[in-house]
């Protein structure tokens, strides 16, 4: 039953003016949204998969413009970052080669109110917040867990525990509605991570309380060698939303235009409350899934080559250049601010990192407790220890 | 088959021990994540499905509260799962189906429900490892009834132990120190079958119930001072002991290999013949594993210490970044340090035959 005082739903209204069914409304397009082809093409508007409910403006042609010039810097970071692993300056990094549409798109979709709770493979979406890439870097070359302020650019840590940053997502709108604030929430996650519970979980509580938050599911086919059969029997994780009485769509996740069509539409749509969301961008994880992996142990090279035929960049750039809009001074301005980035990753990365042990014991708590004081003090005598024998040897 | 020895590392020791289990019970089943064509992400499982076929060997959707959930339902259904949590903070979403279920199951049914479930945790820190990869999470596991922890420091226990978990009724806590993974032994794997097999009998005729692998063991004899140890802590105590002997201390390393049951025969012996001791063990002190072993030892061997027991264990801090875990996991030098703190200066008096008046 109703509640007396109960608002209209304005999704179901919306509904109604369309003439489609709740489930139709709810359920993915048939297919997936593209509008870029492979080879870099505009399709007719009847052939990017669009339905009743379903409908999507191209985003304008500076909006593409300013995403493949991120996608330019993400690819340019994510190939530094995996030759600074080789070289032995970074510990570890999970690159999103090949995902960087998906990945510009989540932090180009928000403004900077908004707020975006990314994982380990998402450092290329957290640079495109406008996030530090050399304090992006600090989790992955091992000197601190993570290196920036989640408040100063609306972004969280990287989540490295699968899964559970979309419950802190739903968190933050709903604190956000509690505030009295405007804001959108992006949460990303990857297809294995939507095995977890958490994922449940998350997707329950923001559509029980209508709050406006996008789950956005890079779908890049595996989840370390697991691939995606073992991940669900639903025809397509977009089809997930429906269960929780949310609208889910798929979308080509190498294809900035209908990544950012999508991502734009839901957000927009969010704000009039009419979230949550889900979005899975099917894509594919191009590299092993991090230095430490071999991907050959459980993947066909012929698999990889389909997937290379369907680059973002080259997609994005074919076209650009073709409406005349990528222009030469453009492309080498792009290439100019990505070897920027990279440089000064190179040069950061190959200083020695600025370390003090002393720093363990800060930021446990407000207050250190006399246990961890003690145990300070205790290294620090040690420490001075050690330089001394060094000073005197 | 041959007894010469090989090189055989603490990693191939348990896929070993995996695979005799696999052939010895139809049974016993292996799942998790990344354990079926990859082999594990520390290749533990390498092999097994491939020899024993993807029923027998199988990767999961990605979901650990799942894989101890439905391991806790095939238990039941007469199956011995062997489950493998990728790392130890990543078996965190497993905890309740761990602690509310597996642990409590046989206590809740009078005995009539056992669930012979082996959880495989590798575990702790020393292997460069960024942020959640290094959780030395023993104690949670031993602070709860009903679960036996488990952790082999050496190649020949990663063998023994491993087959003696999976065969136990009780649910075993297996945690695998990662550091330890590449370490290497001359071992006859053959010699460590037909020793798994008399031991397993006493199991069987002296119904100890896995007891001979659960006592802890000296790994090296000593007079001095006893140093008491598991899992990755044990080969630290080890290169402990070899430079105190060159400063003139004859240290005795006690390796627990059974965190829970706790052979406190063995630790009391060692102490109650060395008058001094000091725990060690990796993760932060604060109501630890090495406080229950301290507290122990206090109340049991009070009239043989010289000293108060002393520890080393990691600071009370989150596991710390890769490029200053050295700074926090206990090291030969802080454990010299602990040695020297034993006073020296007083022996060791019987207060049992002392008479009164001093
Ligand atoms: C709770 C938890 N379990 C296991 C892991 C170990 N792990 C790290 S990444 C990963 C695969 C994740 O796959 P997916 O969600 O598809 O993301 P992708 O790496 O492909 O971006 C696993 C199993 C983890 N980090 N957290
Ligand atoms: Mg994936």
């Amino acid at each position: 039953m109703m509640p007396e005082n109960a608002q209209p739903d304005p999704t179901d209204e919306k509904v109604k003016r369309l003439g489609i069914s709740l489930e139709d409304y709810l359920l993915p397009t048939h297919g997936r949204i593209q509008m870029i082809s492979e080879s870099g093409e505009l399709l007719p508007v009847d052939e990017q998969g669009s339905t009743p409910g379903h409908e999507y403006p191209m985003p304008t042609t500076q909006e593409l413009l300013d995403g493949y010039r991120q996608l330019v810097i993400g690819r340019r970071v994510n190939d530094q970052n995996y030759a600074l692993v080789r070289q032995g300056r970074m510990a570890v990094y999970p690159s999103s080669h090949g995902q960087e549409a998906s990945e510009v798109a989540a932090a180009l979709c928000l403004e900077p109110r908004d707020w975006l709770f990314p994982t380990y493979r998402d450092t290329v979406a957290v640079i495109a917040r406008g996030v530090d890439p050399m304090e992006v870097m600090t989790n992955f070359r091992g000197n601190w867990h993570q290196g920036y302020n989640p408040h100063e650019n609306n972004t969280s840590v990287q989540s490295t525990p699968l899964t559970t940053q979309l419950l802190h997502a739903v968190g933050m709108a709903h604190a956000a509605r509690l505030r009295g604030e405007e804001m959108v929430v992006l949460g990303m996650v990857g297809d294995g991570g939507t095995s977890e519970g958490d994922f449940h979980e998350a997707l329950n509580f923001a559509s029980v309380f209508k709050l406006p938050v996008i789950f956005f599911v890079q779908n890049n086919k595996y989840a370390i060698s697991v691939p995606l059969s073992r991940q669900t029997a639903a025809p397509s994780l977009a089809h997930k939303a429906v269960g929780y009485g949310m609208a889910g769509e798929l979308v080509d996740g190498n294809d900035l235009a209908a990544l950012l069509a999508v991502l734009g539409r839901a957000v927009k749509l969010c704000r009039e409350g009419r979230g949550p969301f889900l979005v899975e961008a099917d894509t594919y994880r191009m590299q092993s899934h991090t230095n430490a992996d071999d991907a050959t142990r459980y993947r066909e090279g012929e698999e990889v080559d389909e997937w290379t035929k369907r680059d973002p960049l080259t997609r994005m750039r074919t076209y650009l250049k073709h409406e005349g809009a990528l222009t030469e001074e453009l492309e080498s301005e792009y290439t100019s601010d990505a070897e920027t980035v990279a440089a000064s990753l190179r040069d950061a990365m190959g200083q020695d990192a600025e370390l003090n042990p002393l720093d363990l014991f800060d930021h446990v708590y407000t207050v250190q407790t006399p246990q961890l004081a003690e145990q300070r003090a205790q290294l620090a005598e040690e420490l001075s220890r050690d330089a001394h024998t060094e000073h005197q040897g | 088959m041959s007894k010469d020895k090989s090189t055989l590392s603490f990693a191939a020791a348990l896929n070993a021990a995996l695979t005799d289990e696999m052939s010895s019970d139809d049974m016993v089943v292996v799942f998790g994540e990344d354990v079926g064509t990859l082999g594990g992400v520390f290749r533990i499982t390498e092999g097994l499905s491939q020899q024993f076929g993807e029923d027998r060997c199988f990767d999961t959707p990605l979901a650990e509260s799942g894989i101890a959930g439905t391991a806790i339902g095939m238990g039941l259904g007469g199956v011995r799962p062997v489950i493998e949590m990728q790392f130890d903070a990543f078996a965190y979403p497993a905890f309740q189906q761990i602690i509310s279920h597996m642990a409590k199951m046989r206590n809740r049914t009078k005995g009539s429900a056992p669930l012979p479930i082996t959880v495989r945790i590798p575990y702790g820190g020393g292997i460069g490892g960024v942020e959640h990869h290094c959780d030395s999470s023993e104690s949670y596991y031993a602070h709860t009834p009903g679960l036996k922890v488990y952790t082999p420091a050496s190649v020949e226990d990663a063998y023994l132990m491993l087959r003696a978990a999976i065969r136990l009724d009780d649910p075993v806590i297996f945690m695998e120190p990662k550091k330890l993974y590449w370490t290497k032994a001359e071992v006859s794997l053959e010699e460590l079958r037909q020793e798994f097999d008399t031991r397993w009998a006493q199991v069987e005729t002296q119904r100890e119930h896995g007891e001979p692998y659960a006592r802890a063991g000296v790994a090296r004899p000593g007079e001095d001072v006893t140093l008491v140890s598991y899992g990755p802590s044990v080969v630290t105590c080890l290169a402990a002991a070899e430079a105190a002997a060159k400063e003139g201390h004859s240290v005795e390393v006690v390796d627990l290999r059974s965190i829970n049951p706790l052979d406190e025969a063995t630790i009391t012996a060692s102490v109650a013949k060395t008058g001094r001791a000091v725990v060690v063990a990796e993760p932060q002190g604060f109501t630890s594993v090495a406080s229950e072993i301290v507290a122990r030892i206090q109340q049991r061997c009070f009239h043989s210490l010289a000293a108060p027991v002393l520890r080393v264990t990691g600071f009370d801090i989150p596991y710390p970044p890769p490029m200053l875990e050295k700074y926090h996991l206990p090291n030969v030098d802080r454990i010299l340090d602990a040695i020297d703190d034993l006073q020296w200066d007083d022996t060791p008096v019987d207060f049992a035959t002392a008479t009164g008046g001093h």
